[in-house]
């Protein structure tokens, strides 16, 4: 059946229920539900368009590079197009049925078979797969390029020509890339979009081509996800040698009956371990996790949209999809081997990260490093078996971080390319910046894990899942929790620290060293009005500098999505499973049962039943022996107003400039714990150390042995008789041309006397 | 037979010495291409100019490629032919290098004499 649709071509491309994915719900959910039909011929043509048109955007976009295009009609023909991919994908949501797999067939990609055994065709269409999972990134994936979109339109107005085509034909080219990764229907159309995003991301970051720090940045972004790719690679490799398809829906079937194709039972494999680990690795790389997350803070060397939507919204959250993508696989080991492993990483990166966050002075530095913190809580959701929350998580950090990136972009953007903290204070008193100022302290408020916003409730889901996971599931998951915890006091504090140096205290600010010379529309009245307000403080030195407001459509955005990131907190009561992400994860094929889970799984449903959503049968850990689900939103609460409180008294309280801080006379007093988190924790220079310095020796050795050795022997047999006729018969060599030639002619005549002798 | 016509295709196909004048044989193709070398060569070997010297290998080039094709013509096949196709066109090509590095090297000395040139002398 599902052979016969993916051989129809695209123009009648169209949907189905596939009622066999639904095994993957595990029988009991969704028994008889089956074959709710809906669909039909146009909704799976427009399910095809999403990406799709972000593809003809890009080719678009191209074609007005050829023509030199010198307005801003590549971005708004942009935004037009990704807003229409987004309606597309809302109404695709809209009329989906809560639970079915739709999956619509494009065209035949790869289709090979070379017997008629189990393993011996593998088939992997241009087809798309659409569950809850998928719906629900793509719903983010969509809307937010759109928004980021537009307020690009704005931010790369001094680059219009040329740059700006190549800057949206890459955005565009990353939604399409994006899609096929969120949307394939297996395994490799998965590993296509993942390469696709990767190029993007590197064309994106080296977009100031002439900067050698933009240059090296895309380098080592590229370089670092090699590695990752590499296990990812493999992993799909095994995935087909282990079950004969890289298709989701026949691999869920194989791991729901606990079968391989060679029919052994799964979880008795080595692969059942092997698979998730290399997995893990792809995803780690993409996600910048431990051992991998050095590129993504030099990754903010790009334009700050592409900062917003590539590095801490979507591309980067790839990695947590593939995990919770192959979560059956994941869970399908008795051991839960790499989950623990998803767990303790994810937890690990989250506190290196915000170590390294508390101490930078580069403001999009603070947010890369707090994405890659964020990431690893996303992980470590996924790891204690909390999907929901750590979907939850993918969701408003996608709105909240793209917020506070567009934040510290309209700052950039303002003040020529400045973003040190020591080097502006009290944006909120400069005009224009108030709205910006708003909507990085609504970010900031996500971030930090304020009481009742989106962050707080996404993370503490998180939090109470991993106290609540037994330790015969996931090896000391609460410590894991504790860890976690730590880490949110940590990430209130930079995040404040941000905010209270920045954006509130007394008004100062030196201009960055970017040329915004003869920029475009500098609003005149706004600079007077400056210069006015603030003739008193002429010790602090503007400079003549005059801050370059945002304008409507920077703006329109921020507005947008700071009201985006209140409105994500009201999705957690949404439906009846634990909220609006739960009740998508519950209606996607990776849905699993986390009681039913591990080396507990048959104890627990014999004691307890099969429900999904009875509570009673989670064997629940404890947090200083109360329920951890209610007392995490008092914890965490209190955790982040600990933080907020440490950094408003040591960055806001009684400073009188920008530079001065009581936390700069702290960072004196404890100098070598802060050096080392200001130098990264020169892991940077470890890496260069154990692998960059002994590559470049090895190839200084190779390059001389080349040149000695293989070129030696060349020169040998050159050499050789020079040095021969030079000692034997000196004289001879006269250096004549027409005694060269004499003396070639004279053995040519001996030769065919000699000939002539034999012959005759 | 013997005084089968040069048309005919069959005057070389094995043809003895003709009896009457007129007739051209193999051994006629053999002695100008001979000629042709002999001269190429005395005139490589006694001239001094790099660009005579240069002329006078391609005219035993040329002297090489007429027994290939007078032989190719006696043995009735292409060979000879072919051969000699491919060896016009590396000569093409071997010409525009020789001529240019003729031309640079007049440059160094502002002269074309071969014996300017010994810097090979051991």
């Amino acid at each position: 059946m599902t052979g016969a649709i993916l051989d129809t071509a695209f123009a009648a491309a169209f949907a189905l229920a596939e009622p066999a994915a639904d095994a993957a719900h595990g029988a009991a959910t969704h028994a008889g539900d089956h074959g709710a039909g809906h669909g039909g011929m146009s909704g799976g043509a427009l399910m095809a368009l999403i990406p799709l048109l972000p593809l003809f955007a890009a080719a678009l976009v191209g074609l007005l590079a050829c023509f030199n295009e010198k307005s801003k009609l590549p971005a708004y023909a942009s935004v037009g197009i990704l807003g229409v991919s987004f309606l597309l994908t809302l109404i695709t949501y809209l009329g989906w049925d809560g639970h079915s797999v739709i999956r619509v067939g494009l065209w035949d990609w790869i289709s090979l078979s070379w017997g008629d055994g189990v393993g011996e065709s593998l088939t992997a269409n241009f087809a798309f797969y659409f569950d809850g999972l998928s719906l629900l990134w793509m719903l983010f994936v969509t809307g937010l390029a759109t928004l980021i979109g537009l307020y690009a339109s704005e931010y790369m107005s001094h680059d219009v020509g040329l740059g700006y085509c190549r800057f949206f034909g890459a955005f565009n080219l990353f939604v399409f890339s994006m899609s096929c990764l969120v949307m394939g229907d297996n395994l490799l159309m998965l590993f296509l979009g993942w390469e696709g995003v990767g190029l993007c991301s590197y064309l994106l970051i080296g977009y100031y081509y002439k900067k050698k720090a933009a240059v090296d940045a895309g380098m080592k972004a590229f370089v670092v996800n090699r590695i990752g790719d590499l296990g990812l690679l493999i992993g799909t490799l095994l995935t087909f040698t282990t079950f004969g398809s890289v298709e989701y829906a026949s691999l869920f079937e194989s791991i729901n009956a606990n079968t391989t194709a060679t029919g052994a039972p799964l979880d008795a494999t080595w692969q059942v371990w092997a698979i998730p680990l290399l997995l893990m690795a792809g995803a780690f790389g993409k996600s910048a996790q431990l051992f991998f997350y050095v590129w993504l803070p030099d990754a903010m060397e790009g334009p700050t949209p592409v900062s917003a939507l590539i590095h801490a919204a979507t591309m980067v959250t790839a990695g947590v999809y593939l995990v919770a993508r192959m979560m059956p696989l994941y869970v399908a080991d008795s051991h839960l081997i790499a989950l623990t492993v998803v767990t303790w990483g994810g937890a690990i990166t989250a506190f290196w990260a915000a170590t390294i966050a508390m101490a930078q002075y580069d403001i999009k530095r603070i947010m890369g490093y707090s994405t890659i913190s964020q990431l690893g809580y996303m992980f470590a959701g996924l790891g204690v078996l909390a999907t929901t929350g750590g979907v939850f998580h993918v969701f408003t950090h996608a709105f909240f971080k793209a917020t506070l990136f567009l934040s510290c972009g309209a700052v950039m953007h303002g003040f020529a390319g400045q973003l040190d903290l020591r080097k502006l204070s009290g944006l909120w008193k400069v005009p224009g910046f108030q709205i910006v100022t708003i909507a990085m302290l609504i970010g900031c408020l996500n971030l930090a894990g304020f009481p009742l916003t989106a962050g707080y409730f996404s993370k503490d889901m998180i939090l109470a899942e991993a106290f609540t996971t037994p330790d015969s599931q996931i090896g000391a998951s609460s410590w894991a929790g504790w860890l976690m915890l730590l880490t949110a006091g940590l990430t209130a504090y930079y995040t404040f620290r941000v905010f209270f140096r920045v954006f509130v205290g007394p008004v100062e600010y030196h201009a960055g060293d970017e040329d915004h010379g003869g920029d475009h529309e500098v609003d005149a009245e706004a600079a007077a009005a400056i210069d006015e307000s603030h003739e008193d403080d002429a010790a602090h030195g503007h400079h003549g500098f005059h801050p370059h407001a945002p304008g409507w459509a920077m703006n329109l955005v921020l507005v947008v999505l700071a009201g985006a990131s209140i409105l994500a907190a009201g999705l957690y009561f949404v439906g009846d499973h634990h909220g609006w992400a739960g009740g998508m994860v519950h209606g996607s094929a990776t849905y699993f049962d986390p009681a039913h889970v591990g080396d507990h799984a048959a104890a627990v449903i014999g004691e307890a039943g099969e429900s999904a959503d009875d509570h009673a049968a989670h064997a629940h850990g404890t947090i200083l022996g109360m329920d951890p689900h209610k007392v995490m939103y008092y914890i965490s609460g209190v955790v982040g107003f600990v933080g907020i409180g440490i950094a408003f008294v040591l960055h806001f309280a009684g400073r009188t400039e920008a530079a001065t801080s009581k936390a700069d006379a702290l960072a004196r007093a404890i100098e070598p714990v802060h050096r080392w988190a200001e130098g990264k924790w020169f892991v940077d220079e470890f890496y260069n150390f154990i692998i960059v310095t002994p590559l470049k020796v090895i190839s200084h050795l190779f390059h001389w042995f080349d040149k000695l050795v293989i070129d030696g022997i060349v020169e040998l047999f050159g050499g050789a008789p020079k040095v021969g006729s030079d000692t034997l018969a000196p004289a001879s060599q006269t250096g004549v041309l027409h005694d060269y030639a004499l003396r070639m002619i004279a053995g040519v005549a001996v030769v065919l006397v000699v000939v002539a002798l034999v012959l005759y | 037979m013997i005084q089968a016509g040069f048309e005919t295709g069959l005057l070389l196909a094995q043809a003895p010495f003709p009896e009457a004048m007129g007739a051209a044989t193999l051994n006629h193709y053999l002695f100008v291409s001979a000629a042709m070398f002999a001269l190429g060569l005395i005139g490589f070997m006694t001239r001094r100019n790099l660009i005579i010297m240069f002329l006078c290998t391609e005219l035993m080039f040329q002297a090489a490629g007429l027994a290939m094709i007078a032989f190719g013509r006696y043995h009735m096949n292409f060979d000879g032919q072919t051969f000699v196709i491919f060896v016009l066109t590396i000569a093409a090509a071997e010409a525009a290098m020789a001529l240019a590095l003729v031309v640079l090297l007049f440059r160094k000395r502002e002269s074309l004499d071969a014996d300017l040139w010994a810097e090979l002398k051991g």
